[in-house]
């Protein structure tokens, strides 16, 4: 970033004052709210694929995908970005965000093709989460295993 | 010197080229905003009968073009000039609607300050005696817009509060050496300002020192002062950026608190969810086309200055962390 004049320093101060502030305290309570919400929805059917004979430890998987399936459902519905809108990182955070970060630019970018745009622009939100998170999960595997021994 | 320049960056016309008419084309969401009974054509949805928003976008385009030269009655053949601008890459909405069109065509970027930049360089064709009749138009559209500067539509995510909403529409203007009110008179070309922001989401408070300054070079060139106009109107600079505008020209010595307006804020109710209010090329088109001139021909006002303002960033600019360069064009509409 380049260095501002003394000039644009002052206009910026003057930005900083007028800016409107986002609603913060609504913001977090609605995060925490939605969240939990979607937390409790993953809850319900981890228990359901429990009670029909899983293991807590294999019921994740299945508990998992189907909560990807509602991210997805519910972005192709058109419901899932008005959920965020209202949620944010309430809706974000959870699986259920994740795969309406993949499934959204797959949808918008179908009109420029099965190769340049769903296959091409899928992972133009999610990669740097993927690439980011996988680094670190490495490293910090790698961590864990070096000290474990 | 040049017989119609004055000052610095200001051109006084000597036969003030006429806008003999116009036609706009809006979205759904803008029909249902304040200026919907002003708006030529209201759209159902945002695909207007088409496969893509950018075809959606074109046909708006090309529609309000058409529309206009005809309540201009002027024949499509004595059209001499089609001056277009948007904001997709490549300006494809006006490159592939003068396709159509078959008109001369001269392609111009000025981001969401074109519908001025526009009208600007037709008036100064008309009065340069190089055509009679012209018709400039600009386009913008919601959906193609944030695909190609943000996020996909379907994505969950919060915008700040002073983000803006890109305005579906389109407005064309004919511009004509007809006697007949409204009349360009004046027309200041703005300076490329960039004040060091950065943030993509604010782009009122970017594009605000533009508008000011060319606003101030008018005053400064014509030794005209806020008294003689009855309305002064920036293109978007929406609720953040209208008030950084009002503050700056205070400190200036201007005070037009009572005369100074903002299509950005006029176009769509608060209870909208637009934030901090409208954007885009077609923001500021379709409140000239629609609401400025229709009430000119009415009377409610007689002197304008239009001060379209655009913000010259690109997605790879704002990636690589540069500061967004702004602009903003004047001019004057009068009825003799």
């Amino acid at each position: 970033m380049q260095k501002l004049t003394k000039e644009q320093q002052d206009y910026q101060n003057l930005v900083n004052l007028k800016k409107p502030k986002p609603p913060y305290i609504k913001n977090i309570f609605m995060a925490f709210l939605v969240g939990g919400l979607i937390c409790v929805i993953g809850q319900g059917i981890m228990n359901f694929f429990v009670s029909r004979g899983f293991s807590i430890k294999e019921a994740g998987a299945p508990t998992s995908a189907t909560m990807v399936f509602l991210g997805a459902f519910l972005t192709g519905l058109g419901i899932y970005d008005k959920i965020g809108k209202k949620a944010g990182a309430g809706s974000i955070i959870p699986i259920t965000g994740f795969a309406n970060s993949i499934v959204s630019p797959a949808m918008e970018f179908k009109r420029e093709g099965y190769v340049f745009g769903v296959a091409s622009k899928m992972f133009v939100v999610a990669g740097p989460v993927l690439v980011y998170g996988m680094t670190s999960a490495f490293i910090i595997g790698l961590i864990y295993y070096l000290f474990k021994l | 010197m040049a017989a119609k320049k004055m000052g610095l960056q200001t051109v006084k016309f000597q036969n003030p080229p006429s806008i003999l008419a116009t036609a706009s084309i809006v979205g759904p969401k803008e029909g249902q905003g304040p200026l919907k009974d002003y708006f030529d054509i209201i759209l159902n949805d945002n695909m207007y009968q088409e496969k893509s928003w950018e075809k959606s976008e074109r046909k708006m385009l090309k529609e309000a073009v058409e529309m206009a030269i005809k309540n201009s009655k002027v024949p499509y053949s004595n059209i001499e000039y089609f001056i277009a601008g948007d904001l997709l890459n490549q300006i494809i909405s006006a490159g592939f609607a003068a396709r159509e069109l078959g008109l001369p065509f001269y392609g111009i970027y000025g981001a969401c300050s074109t519908i001025s930049e526009g009208m600007s360089l037709g008036a100064k064709i008309i009065d340069g005696g190089f055509a009679d009749n012209l018709v400039v138009a600009t386009s913008s559209h919601y959906c193609t817009a944030e695909r190609q500067y943000r996020y996909p539509l379907e994505l969950g995510n919060q915008r700040p509060p002073s983000a803006q909403w890109t305005v579906t529409g389109a407005g064309a203007v004919v511009i004509s050496s007809k006697p007949k009110n409204p009349r360009i008179t004046y027309a200041t070309t703005g300076k490329v300002i960039d004040m060091g922001q950065t943030n993509s989401n604010d782009m009122g408070s970017a594009m605000a020192p533009a508008a000011v300054d060319v606003i101030l070079q008018h005053f400064n060139d014509t030794k005209r002062t806020p008294d003689d106009y009855d309305l002064i109107i920036t293109g978007d600079l929406a609720s953040v950026g209208k008030d950084i505008a009002e503050e700056l020209m205070k400190w200036k010595g201007f005070d037009v608190t009572n005369k100074y307006s903002d299509c950005g804020l006029m176009i769509f109710h608060p209870e909208q969810d637009v934030h901090s209010g409208g954007s885009g090329c077609a923001c500021a088109a379709v409140v000239t086309c629609g609401y400025l001139y229709k009430e000119m021909i009415n009377g409610k006002y007689n002197s304008v200055l239009l001060v379209a303002t655009g913000a010259l960033l690109s997605t790879t600019s704002i990636q690589q962390g540069e500061t967004i360069p702004c602009i903003a064009h004047a001019v004057a509409i009068e009825n003799l």
